[in-house]
Order: C-alpha cells, then sequence, then structure tokens
C-alpha cells in the first residue's frame, strides 16, 4: 500500500482540515470534514473518550464485559476501549465475553475471531452457549422449529446469555458496539411496530440500571461507517458473515432506508436518533412493570420470562407456544407490552416477526 | 490496465469467496480513460458471480458498500467521476454486515 500513498492524484492532493499536512483520506459523515488517517484516528477515538466521560458510563475499578461477536463493531469497540483505558487511566478491567449460539458454519467462525481479539488485545474471553444454558443449540432448534420464528428464539437466549456470562465474569456492566447507524434503525423499527417502552428504552445510552446488569453503548455517536473505516485503516481482525438463519427481512428494509437517506443527508442519522430521544411518553400510556420469572429468576414482566415459556415450548415439542402475537388490547394489557419478544436490539436478527 | 480489487465485509462472498483480484481491465472503445462508473460496470459483469443487488443498486455501489481508491475515500475524489490509472488498487468494503 505504500506505492498508493505516493499517488496523491485523487484528491487533487486535498490536504487534511484538521492538520493541514498530510492528504486526507476520507470524509467525516457526522461533519463532512475532509481528514487524514492520523487525524481520523484521533478525533474518532477522542470523540468516543468524549462520549464515555460526558455520559459517566464507567466508574474506575469496574469491571466490564465487552459483548464481542468478532464482527466489526464489537472488535472496533474492544480495540478502541483497550486503548483508551490505558491512554486515559480509567482503571477498568476489561474482559470479552461471547454467546455461542450454536450456529455451525457460522459462530464456530466468528468465535475463532474472537479468541485471536482475546490473544491480540491481552483482554480474557468468556463463552456462554445455549448448549450449555437451555440444553439447546440453534441448529437443533431449527431443526425442530424450521426458519419461521427462529430469529426470535435467538433474540430472546442471546439477550439473557449475555446477562448470565456477565454474571460468571462478576462484572459491573456490559458495553455493546451498537453504532449509531444500528439506534436510528430501531428507532424507526420501533415507531413502525407501536411499541412505545423499546422505543423511550433504545436511544439511552445506558439501560438496564434498575436490573442486575446494566448495559451501555459507547458507541451511540459513531458512524458505522468510521468504525469500518477505522478497522480497514488499522487492519483489525474482524468477521463478516450473515448469519445462515437470518432472513434479515423487515430490519433490512429500515437498514436500506437509513443508508438511503445517509447517502443524500449524513446528519440524517443523528437526527432520528435525536428524535427518538425527544419523543415523550404520554402519562396514559402504562409502562410495562418490571418483576422477576418465577421459574428462573430473570427479569420478567410476565409470570414467566420469555426465555423460560419458549424452552418450555421446545421441551414439551410444542415450539409455536409465546410466539406470535400476544397483544390482547384490553384483557392483556401486560401482554402488549412484551410484544412478541424478538429483542429488538439485538441486531444480528434480520426478522421482527409481527 | 492492471489493477488490484480487493473485497471485503462480506462483498468477497460475491466474488467466489476470493478478496483479492488482480485483474486487467481493457479501455472502452474510443474512450481514453477509465472511471470508476465503468469499472463498475466491469466488476459487475466479470467478477460479481451471485446476487449482485448486494453489491450493486442502480448505476453505482449499494448504499452501505464503502468505496476507497489507493486507500482513499471515493467521496473525496468525485465517486463514480473517480479517474482510474494504472496499478491502482480499488477496495470494496460492504458495513451491512453483523457486528
Amino acid at each position: 500500500m505504500e506505492e498508493a500513498d505516493g499517488k496523491a492524484k485523487k484528491a487533487g492532493g486535498r490536504l487534511c482540515c484538521i492538520c493541514n499536512q498530510r492528504r486526507a483520506a476520507l470524509k467525516r459523515p457526522k461533519t463532512l470534514e475532509q481528514i487524514c488517517r492520523e487525524c481520523f484516528y484521533e478525533v474518532f477515538e477522542e470523540e468516543i473518550h468524549q462520549v464515555i466521560v460526558d455520559n459517566q458510563l464507567f466508574r474506575r475499578g469496574e469491571r466490564i464485559a465487552i459483548g464481542a461477536s468478532g464482527g466489526k463493531d464489537s472488535t472496533v469497540l474492544a480495540y478502541v476501549l483497550s486503548e483508551l483505558n490505558r491512554r486515559h487511566n480509567y482503571g477498568l478491567d476489561l474482559f470479552l465475553l461471547s454467546v455461542d449460539e450454536g450456529i455451525t458454519g457460522y459462530r464456530d467462525d466468528s468465535l475463532e475471531t474472537v479468541k485471536r481479539n482475546e490473544i491480540q488485545y491481552g483482554l480474557p474471553l468468556k463463552v456462554v452457549s445455549y448448549k450449555d444454558l437451555y440444553g439447546w443449540t440453534m441448529d437443533e432448534i431449527v431443526k425442530m422449529i424450521g426458519l419461521k420464528n427462529n430469529c426470535t428464539f435467538c433474540g430472546v437466549f442471546r439477550r439473557q446469555a449475555l446477562d448470565r456470562g456477565a454474571a460468571l465474569l462478576k462484572v459491573d456492566k456490559v458495553a455493546t458496539g451498537h453504532n449509531a447507524d444500528d439506534i436510528a434503525e430501531t428507532v424507526l423499527l420501533n415507531i413502525l411496530r407501536g411499541d412505545i417502552a423499546r422505543l423511550s428504552r433504545c436511544t439511552s445510552i445506558t439501560t438496564g440500571e434498575d436490573g442486575p446488569i446494566p448495559r451501555c453503548k459507547p458507541f451511540k455517536y459513531t458512524y458505522e461507517k468510521e468504525i469500518v473505516m477505522y478497522a480497514y485503516f488499522k487492519r483489525l481482525d474482524y468477521f463478516s458473515t450473515e448469519c445462515i438463519y437470518s432472513p434479515n427481512a423487515y430490519r433490512g428494509f429500515a437498514r436500506e432506508f437509513i443508508k438511503d437517506l445517509e447517502r443524500i443527508r449524513p446528519r440524517a442519522i443523528l437526527d432520528i436518533i435525536k428524535s427518538g430521544e425527544n419523543f415523550r411518553i404520554s402519562t396514559t400510556t402504562k409502562m410495562p412493570e418490571q418483576g422477576i420469572c418465577e421459574r428462573c429468576g430473570y427479569i420478567s414482566s410476565q409470570k414467566w420470562c420469555k426465555a423460560c415459556v419458549l424452552l418450555e415450548g421446545l421441551n414439551r415439542g410444542l415450539p409455536k407456544l409465546g410466539i406470535g402475537r400476544s397483544r390482547g388490547f384490553n384483557k392483556d394489557r401486560k401482554g402488549r407490552k412484551e410484544n412478541n419478544g424478538t429483542s429488538i436490539e439485538s441486531k444480528q436478527c434480520g426478522t421482527l416477526d409481527f | 490496465m492492471q489493477l488490484t480489487l480487493e473485497f471485503g465485509g462480506g462483498l468477497e462472498l460475491l466474488c467466489e469467496s476470493k478478496k483479492i483480484h488482480s485483474v486487467n481491465v481493457e479501455l472502452q472503445d474510443g474512450s481514453d480513460k477509465l472511471t470508476m462508473k465503468d469499472l463498475l460496470s466491469w466488476v459487475r459483469a466479470n467478477l460479481i458471480k451471485e446476487r449482485p443487488e448486494m453489491f450493486m443498486k442502480e448505476d453505482t455501489v449499494r448504499p452501505g458498500v464503502l468505496v476507497l481508491v489507493n486507500d482513499c475515500d471515493w467521496e473525496l475524489s468525485g465517486q463514480l467521476e473517480t479517474t482510474i490509472e494504472e496499478k491502482d488498487v480499488v477496495v470494496f468494503i460492504s458495513t451491512l454486515h453483523g457486528g
């Protein structure tokens, strides 16, 4: 690539608008500034540092698990967090936490990436598997239920698996790689679903502070384009294959819509997040009350948590149990909020079955 | 014209899982230069073996696919109008896969 660097003609020799010395290498979607690689690394990392400081995401001495899938976002998050932890002396104990859904040809390969990251970044890794936690792999679940609703199982199980892994690691918080594009997408999807409870939650940079293990999103304001550019320029090792079971229908449309908007006006992504934040929920809207699952003790707004309902169905050979619309308009107010259980924040899932 | 084309972020799956392609692209008759627009249609015709809609939308790359010419964001060089020269390195990366 040295040869490539020598060629300044393409950008017309345009210089970085920050240092005014080096050749610009990319256009920032957030600001439209043209900046060089070195200045990009600096503004990218320092913006994330600022988000962490301004929102008090971490406290000195905390143990933090990074939800690591081996994909671009979590790989860059692991790299940047360990860098910032050193540079700014956060005093954090960082861990990688991965969930093995048991998907041959997908998760087994991406877990190899996470294992390399463990060595590359010197962060201890914990893997929790669906098989160990629930007695079922996703491969087995799909064999039983087919390719419909499988993402519901996976989303519900993953959410809980991350919490259980975090409890095993005894961490204070889980940091996930959700980026600005993901959040904008989720805002739109929650509006499309009329899911007010999730709409107000999905833009929060920290969630679950009332629960056992809070989660935070240091990349809330970070554009996907910059994450991928960063990973590319730094030659970070990440895995990029779509889940073999994800039909990617509904979320896919929202995703494409966001990308189309971004091309016309990149600020749109931050503006959608802002809109999401500014929605006010009318006082007449009843919000779900949080309780505890009678069976496993996990947080739940119902008698049993969604994972236990789904598992019960699997184990009794009635996989449809817990699937589908539980929105009763008057009879079952609580069920209405529970919706159909698809974890809208778990981005690997393509479908949002209505 | 000798070029190096690189596919990443899952796009390599559309061209037989090969990430780096050393190719020879001929200028079209009557044309004295190769633009990204020409190169994209060449790639689509010659390298993309499946699901071309994952790579292109209308006459350009699908939104969410990043393009770098000699390690420089093509948004700085005029996107489709960027002129490609001998031995250039063009990289396509999809941002659309899970993270």
